[in-house]
C-alpha cells in the first residue's frame, strides 16, 4: 500500500506527514494471515482504548475496524504477577499446553474454538502465529518454515549461543576486558527478526549486541577480535564489546547508554522514507529495527521516538526485549503499567506482545511487522518476552533473581525448543543439528584463534578519527602524529 | 607526616590496571581519629555516611537506579533494609526524572540524596541541574531553594571502563554558578565531604572516584563528622613546585613527587577537594611558596578544570610565576577502550612536566 498518491513537495521535514494525506491510510488491505486481521477476528475480547486520531477524516465504514485493530492484540494473562510484594511467593506460572506452541500439528489436531476456549481460561498468552492458524478455513499441514529456513534459525541460535559462551570464557581468562553483557538465552529475538531483513535494512542495538551483529551478517573474527580490542574488530577495537558496528552490514551500532539507540534509529528510518518518497528510489524500501530492553521503555527518549515514529509514519520496529530485569530493577517493580506493548497504542501505532523464547512466533510477529514497515504503514511496537540466563553482564552476580524464575525460562531454552520442532516435524535430524553444532563450534574457535592472532593497534590510532580531517586535530605543527612526537613523554621509555 | 601506601599492582597493557591508592592517614586536625576508627575502602564510607545522613535527617531520601539492594557499587547497601522502601528506593531509568525529581523533593525541603549510577550517564540530567537546580534560588528570589539536593555520581577512569563508564565530566558543572562540585580522594574524605555535601544549603554535584571504591583502603571514623567545603588541602609540603589536583589522580600525582623527590625537587601537592567555589587563596599562597604550578586531572585537556585554575593563577600570580603553568591531563579524545594507558595522565607525563617546569 504506497502512502501517498499526491505530489510530495520538495519541502521535507514536518511537512512530510502533511503531505501524506491519503484518501485510505487505514485501510485494511492486510492479507488474511496478517496479524491484523487476527486481531480482527480475534474471539478474545480486546481491552478498550481510545480511537486513533486520525488527521485524515474518513468515511470508509472499516474505521471502526481500525480502532480495534490498533489496539493491543490479546494479553490473557501477565507472565509474572504484578503482587510485587509478594516476591517470595511460588510463581503462578500460567500452564501451558506445550512449552514450545510453534507446533502447528499439534494445532490442528485439536478442534479450534475449544482449544481455544481452554487457553483462555487457563490464561495462557496465546501466540499470533497458532491463533492465526486456528481461523484458517483450508486445514493445511504447512508448517512455519522451510527445512532450509528452520536450519538458517537454529544455525543463527546456535552461533549466538556458542560465541556469548566463548566470550565468557575469554572473560575470565583476561583476554577480554571492560564491560561485558550476554545474551544468552534471549537468541529467538535476533534470530527471529534479523534473519528477515536485507543486507540494507538497518540494525540498531544497545550494550548486549554481540548477538544483533552476529545476525546481521558481521563475521564472528570481526566481533571477537573488537572484543579482544584488536585493529581487526569491526570498529577497528575502538569500542569493545558495546560499540559494535559495520557499514556494509548496516549495524548502526550497540549503544552504552539505554535509549540512545533509538533516536538514531528514527534517523535512519526517517532517511529510508525520505529516499522513497522525496528522491523516489521507489524500490527503497528499507527497514530499521530498534532493539532495546524493558528498563529503557522508562525512559523519556522512548516516548519521544516513539511520537516521532508514528507521527511521520516511518519503517521502523521498535523491539522491546523485556527480560524483566534491569541489572537488579525488577520490571514490574519500576514500570507503572507493565504491559509495554500498550505504549504502541497510545502514540498510534499498533503494539504486539510475543513469546520471545519461541524463534517461530517471533518470526511471525517479526514478518508481520517488517512487512508494515516496508510497505510504508508506519511503526510498529512489538514487545517481546524473553529472559537473559547470565547476569546483566560478566561482572553481575546475579543473585537477586529467584531461582524458580530462572528455572522457568530455562526450560523455555529457545535453542531446545527450535531443535524439538525441527525434529517431531522432521524437518531435520538429529544428525544435521549435530553437524550444525559443530561447524559453528569450530567458526568460534577459528574466531578466537584469529583475534588472538591479530594485532593490537597502533597508538597512532588514538588520535584518529576525533573529527573528520586529520590534520585538524591530533597532528602538530611538523606534521606528525603528536603521540609519535619524542616529547609525548620526554623521552621516557614507559608510558 | 607519615603516608600510608597499600600496595597495588601494575599490569600490562589491555589488562586491569591498578594505582596505589591514595591514603590520607596524615596528621590533618579533621575527622581527629579519636575513639573507633576502622580501616574500610571507599565505598563503605560513603555508605557509612549515608546511614548517618539518613538518621540524623528523617526527610532524607536516597534514590536512583539500582540503590535499593545496594547499588552496583554497593555505596547504597543497607539502607533499605534500614530506613525502608519510603525511603530509599530505586527509580526507572530516567536521569532526567531522577534529578528533576530529586530539585522537586528538596524544593520542598526534604534532602535528596539522588544517585546517578555513572557520570557518564549523567548528561540527560544535565539540563536540569543546570537550568533548574542551579537557578533555582535565584530566580525564585530565595522563596525557593534545592539546597537540599545532592547528586552523587561515580567518575573516572576504571581500567576497563571505555568510552561510557570512564568519563570526568566535572568541567561542565564547574562553569554553572548555583551549584557545588565536591570530590574527593580517599575514605575518609569522602565521607566527611559527603555528610558536609549533604547538609550544605546548596545543591551539590559530588562525584566520586570509582577506581578508589574498593581500592582505596584508610582508617575512617565511625561518628559523624563534616568536612568543609570550598577549602583546599596542601598534602604535601614543598618547596619547588605546587601541583594541584583531585580525586584518584592524586595518587598517581604523589608517586610523581616521590620520583621527584629522588631527583631532588621538592614539591607541594595541593587537593582541591571542592571545585565550585575552589578555594583560591590556599593554591595563590602555594604558588607565591614555590612559583611554579602543574595541574593534572584524567578529563580531557582543553576546557578542563585546570584551564580555569591555570587562567586564575597567572591573574593573581603573574609575576611570581618561574614557568608556565603546566597541565598533564587527558588528551582530547573521547575516552577510549583498548588505549587508556596512552590517554591518561600517568606518572611519567606528570615526572616530565615537572621537571620540565622546574627546569624552565
Amino acid at each position: 500500500m504506497s502512502l501517498s498518491h499526491h505530489h510530495l513537495n520538495t519541502n521535507i521535514l514536518p511537512t512530510l506527514s502533511a503531505t501524506i494525506p491519503t484518501p485510505f491510510p487505514l485501510v485494511f488491505s492486510a492479507p488474511i494471515v496478517s496479524f491484523l486481521s487476527f486481531i480482527f477476528y480475534s474471539p478474545l475480547s480486546l481491552p478498550s482504548s481510545p480511537p486513533i486520531f486520525s488527521p485524515f477524516p474518513s468515511s470508509l465504514p472499516t474505521r471502526k475496524k481500525m480502532a480495534t485493530a490498533f489496539s493491543p492484540s490479546k494479553f490473557a494473562a501477565q507472565p509474572f504477577p504484578l503482587n510485587t510484594t509478594s516476591q517470595n511467593n511460588p510463581l503462578t506460572i500460567p500452564t501451558t499446553a506445550s512449552p514450545f506452541l510453534g507446533s502447528t500439528r499439534k494445532l490442528i489436531r485439536l478442534s479450534s474454538s475449544s482449544n481455544l476456549n481452554i487457553r483462555r481460561r487457563s490464561g495462557t498468552v496465546v501466540a499470533v502465529s497458532d491463533v492465526v492458524k486456528e481461523n484458517k478455513s483450508k486445514s493445511t499441514l504447512n508448517l512455519l518454515i522451510t527445512k532450509e529456513e528452520g536450519l538458517e534459525l537454529y544455525e543463527d541460535m546456535v552461533l549466538g549461543r556458542a560465541f556469548e559462551d566463548m566470550c565468557a570464557q575469554m572473560y575470565y581468562r583476561g583476554k577480554m576486558f571492560g564491560f561485558v553483557h550476554l545474551y544468552n538465552g534471549q537468541e529467538a529475538i535476533s534470530t527471529g527478526f534479523i534473519k528477515l531483513l536485507k543486507q540494507q535494512d538497518s540494525v540498531v542495538s544497545t550494550y548486549r549486541d554481540h548477538v544483533h551483529a552476529l545476525s546481521k551478517g558481521v563475521s564472528a573474527r570481526a566481533v571477537m577480535s573488537e572484543l579482544f580490542g584488536k585493529t581487526t574488530g569491526c570498529c577497528r577495537g575502538q569500542g569493545g564489546s558495546m560499540h559494535m558496528f559495520s557499514r556494509e552490514h548496516n549495524v548502526l551500532g550497540g549503544f552504552a547508554f539505554i535509549g540512545e539507540g533509538i533516536p538514531v534509529a528514527t534517523g535512519a528510518a526517517f532517511t529510508s522514507k525520505y529516499k522513497r518518497e522525496v528522491l523516489k528510489e521507489a524500490d527503497c524500501d528499507h527497514v530499521t529495527l530498534a532493539f532495546f530492553g524493558d528498563g529503557t521503555c522508562n525512559n523519556g527518549q522512548f516516548f519521544e521516538c516513539l511520537n516521532m515514529a508514528a507521527l511521520w509514519k516511518l519503517p521502523i520496529v521498535f523491539v522491546v526485549e523485556n527480560n524483566l530485569w534491569a541489572i537488579g530493577m525488577s520490571h514490574l517493580r519500576a514500570t507503572s503499567d507493565p504491559q509495554i506493548y500498550k505504549k504502541g497504542p497510545a502514540f498510534g501505532m499498533p503494539g504486539v506482545h510475543v513469546n520471545g523464547m519461541d524463534v517461530l512466533k517471533v518470526r511471525e510477529v517479526a514478518k508481520e511487522a517488517i512487512g508494515r514497515a516496508r510497505r510504508g504503514e508506519g511503526p510498529t511496537l512489538v514487545e517481546c518476552e524473553t529472559y537473559r540466563f547470565r547476569g546483566h553482564s560478566l561482572a553481575d552476580p546475579d543473585e537477586l533473581r529467584d531461582p524458580a524464575e530462572k528455572a522457568h525460562y530455562a526450560a523455555r531454552d529457545p535453542i531446545t525448543a527450535l531443535k524439538k520442532y525441527l525434529i517431531e516435524n522432521s524437518l531435520a535430524s538429529e544428525a544435521d543439528l549435530k553437524a550444525i553444532d559443530k561447524k559453528i563450534d569450530e567458526v568460534v574457535e577459528e574466531a578466537v584463534e584469529f583475534a588472538d592472532e591479530s594485532p593490537v593497534p597502533p597508538r597512532s590510532q588514538l588520535l584518529e578519527n576525533v573529527f573528520a580531517d586529520p590534520k585538524g586535530f591530533g597532528i602538530g605543527p611538523d606534521g606528525q602524529y603528536r603521540c609519535e612526537d619524542p616529547k609525548f613523554t620526554e623521552g621516557t621509555a614507559q608510558v | 607526616m607519615g603516608l600510608r601506601n597499600i600496595i597495588g599492582k601494575r599490569l600490562g597493557l589491555g589488562l586491569v590496571r591498578r594505582r596505589k591508592p591514595f591514603s590520607t592517614a596524615t596528621c590533618d586536625g579533621n575527622g581527629n581519629g579519636n575513639g573507633n576508627a576502622k580501616s574500610i575502602n571507599l565505598y563503605s564510607a560513603i555508605n557509612q555516611a549515608l546511614h548517618i545522613a539518613l538518621e540524623t535527617d528523617n526527610r532524607a531520601f536516597v534514590f536512583g537506579e539500582d540503590v535499593s539492594f545496594g547499588g552496583v557499587f554497593r555505596c547504597t547497601t543497607g539502607l533499605s533494609d534500614r530506613f525502608g522502601k519510603a525511603r530509599v528506593f530505586n527509580t526507572p531509568l530516567c536521569e532526567q526524572g531522577i534529578v528533576g525529581f530529586g530539585i522537586g523533593l528538596a524544593a520542598m525541603g526534604n534532602r535528596a540524596i539522588a544517585e546517578i549510577q555513572f557520570a557518564d550517564y549523567i548528561y540527560p540530567a544535565f539540563d536540569q541541574i543546570v537550568n533548574e537546580a542551579a537557578k533555582f534560588r535565584y530566580r525564585s528570589g530565595n522563596q525557593f531553594n534545592c539546597g537540599g539536593l545532592t547528586i552523587r555520581a561515580p567518575y573516572g577512569a576504571v581500567g576497563h571502563g571505555g568510552h561510557y563508564h570512564s568519563q570526568s565530566p566535572e568541567a561542565f558543572f564547574c562553569h554553572v554558578p548555583g551549584i557545588k562540585v565536591v570530590i574527593p580522594r580517599s575514605p575518609r574524605q569522602a565521607k566527611g565531604l559527603l555528610l558536609s555535601c549533604i547538609r550544605d544549603p546548596n545543591p551539590v554535584v559530588f562525584f566520586e572516584p570509582k577506581w578508589l571504591y574498593r581500592l582505596a583502603v584508610e582508617e575512617v571514623p565511625e561518628h559523624d563528622y563534616m568536612l568543609p567545603l570550598s577549602e583546599a588541602e596542601v598534602i604535601r609540603q614543598g618547596s619547588d613546585i605546587t601541583l594541584v589536583g583531585w580525586g584518584a589522580q592524586l595518587s598517581v600525582m604523589e608517586q610523581a613527587c616521590n620520583e621527584a623527590e629522588k631527583d631532588g625537587i621538592s614539591c607541594e601537592l595541593i587537593d582541591l577537594k571542592t571545585l565550585l567555589p575552589w578555594d583560591k587563596e590556599t593554591v595563590e599562597a602555594s604558588v607565591r611558596k614555590t612559583g611554579r604550578v602543574l595541574i593534572s586531572h584524567e578529563a580531557p585537556v582543553t576546557g578542563g578544570f585546570g584551564a580555569e585554575i591555570s587562567a586564575s593563577i597567572v591573574e593573581r600570580c603573574f609575576l611570581r610565576l618561574e614557568a608556565p603553568v603546566a597541565r598533564v591531563c587527558g588528551l582530547d579524545t573521547p575516552f577510549p577502550l583498548v588505549f587508556e594507558p596512552f590517554y591518561m595522565p600517568t606518572k611519567n607525563k606528570i615526572l616530565d612536566a615537572i621537571k620540565a617546569t622546574v627546569n624552565y
